[in-house]
Order: structure tokens, then C-alpha cells, then sequence
């Protein structure tokens, strides 16, 4: 049962991610003051692909809520970085940012890391 | 300044993210029924008022992450944010007396090592300049 709600807080948060960060660049800078936040909620009611990733947030906030009632804390929370690989490599290739060798470099030590936490 | 702002609002998210899921995890502990497709037993257990901190801080978390991403990559966002893991590590031995073996310490390390090469990197490498810019004069 563990397996299967960390691969639904993962691909939930896979398709999230991609949908904000997407979303989010397009909205323009935003901040986190009073101001900022109050404008920041109308813009994801504004936009449509904001409330499914919003959405997709909810799903893997709850398999999440389910995940940590059962298990430590330092494995729920390493292994919801399982998305990490899919997320860069669709990070590259569906919002075309350019990932050089040294944030390659990083994200795979952190990988590396995640593995050795979440094993 | 950019740069100031975005290390900031990184500082802000993992503090709410690290409260947020400590507490989600102590309040969790303590309820009694296993979760499951039910809704009704998700919206009982936020009665519990370490789960409904814990909602909270994870709720506002969410919107500071959404601003981060507006200021940069998520290729950037990813693994930097993932010293939110050491944290967690730290605090789940610390706060939860969870047991964290000498692997899992050294995973820690490597997050933490790979992140810092991450955020080394240049932040944002999509233009934005076509992008209109939310007012708020902070």
C-alpha cells in the first residue's frame, strides 16, 4: 500500500509541477506579502491549468496525509523527490530551460542522495 | 536584488514546508482510523489540531512555491528545494525520535552538496521578456 501512494503523490505532483511552473512564468513575477498572495490566489482562479495543478497538489497532499500516518517522516518525504528525474527531463524538453552539465551535476547528487535517505 | 528576493522566498517556502510537515506527521500519529479512499476520515483527522497547523503551513506553503516558480526554473526550484529533505531527516529524528541510519546521513549530505551546485547555477534560463509583471509594490 506504501508503493502505491508514494506513486500517486508522485505522479500527481510530476503533473502539478510541470502545469505551475508552466503557468506561473507566464503570469509574471509575483511575491509572497499580504498584496502579493491576495493577487497571486486571484491569478490561479483566473487560469485554468493553474487549478488542475492546484488540484493535483490536493491529490498528492492527501496520499501524502496517508503515506505519513503509517510511515517515519525521513521516508515520506525523500521518496516524494521519486519525481525528480521526470520532472528536469520534461523541465528541458516541455519548457524548454536549459539544463547545463552543472545543474545536471547537482540534480543527479541529489538524486543520488534521495536514493541512500528513501533506502 | 532579484537574486535577494528569490533566496528569500526560497527561505520562507522551506520554513513553512519543514513546520508544515512536522506537525502533519506528529497530528497524523495520533489518529486513530487508517486513511483511506474515504473522504470524511481526511476531513476528520484535520480536526486534529497538529493536522490543521500542519494543513496550513502545507496550504501557504503552496502559494510561496507557486511565487518561487514565477521567479524561477523548476529545474532550479527542484533540487534547491530539496534541502527541505535534510530538514525533514533532521527533524523527524529530532522532534519524532525517528531512528536515521548513517546511509541516510549521507544521503543528507549529497542532497545538500547537490543542491548548493544547483544554486550556483543562473536561476532563470526562460525568457520572460514578453511576460506581463504582476504589480506589487512590497
Amino acid at each position: 500500500m506504501k508503493w502505491v501512494l508514494v506513486a500517486a503523490m508522485v505522479s500527481a505532483t510530476v503533473v502539478s509541477d510541470l502545469l505551475q511552473s508552466y503557468e506561473m512564468k507566464r503570469a509574471g513575477e509575483q511575491s509572497v506579502s499580504a498584496r502579493g498572495l491576495a493577487r497571486l490566489l486571484q491569478t490561479i482562479a483566473r487560469r485554468r491549468l493553474l487549478i488542475l495543478g492546484v488540484a493535483g497538489n490536493a491529490v498528492s497532499f492527501f496520499a501524502f496525509m496517508a503515506l505519513v500516518q503509517t510511515e517515519p517522516l525521513s521516508f515520506a518525504v525523500p521518496a516524494s523527490a521519486a519525481s525528480f528525474v521526470i520532472e528536469t527531463v520534461l523541465a528541458k524538453f516541455v519548457l524548454h530551460e536549459r539544463v547545463g552539465a552543472r545543474r545536471t551535476a547537482g540534480t543527479l547528487a541529489v538524486l543520488a542522495g534521495v536514493a541512500l535517505v528513501g533506502g | 536584488m532579484k537574486n535577494l528576493k528569490t533566496w528569500a522566498v526560497l527561505l520562507f517556502f522551506l520554513l513553512l514546508k519543514a513546520a508544515g510537515n512536522s506537525s502533519m506527521a506528529w497530528g497524523m500519529k495520533m489518529v486513530p482510523e487508517r486513511m483511506s479512499m474515504n473522504p470524511a476520515l481526511y476531513l476528520d483527522a484535520m480536526l486534529n489540531p497538529f493536522v490543521a497547523m500542519g494543513v496550513a503551513a502545507l496550504i501557504l506553503a503552496l502559494l510561496t512555491r507557486m511565487a518561487l516558480l514565477s521567479l524561477a526554473d523548476l529545474s532550479f526550484v527542484l533540487p534547491v528545494t530539496a534541502v527541505g529533505y535534510v530538514v525533514a531527516v533532521f527533524l523527524g529524528k529530532v522532534l519524532l525520535h525517528e531512528r536515521v541510519t548513517h546511509q541516510r546521513w549521507l544521503g543528507t549530505l549529497l542532497i545538500f552538496c547537490g543542491a548548493l551546485l544547483v544554486g550556483s547555477t543562473s536561476r532563470n534560463t526562460t525568457s520572460r521578456d514578453t511576460a506581463p509583471r504582476a504589480k506589487d509594490p512590497e
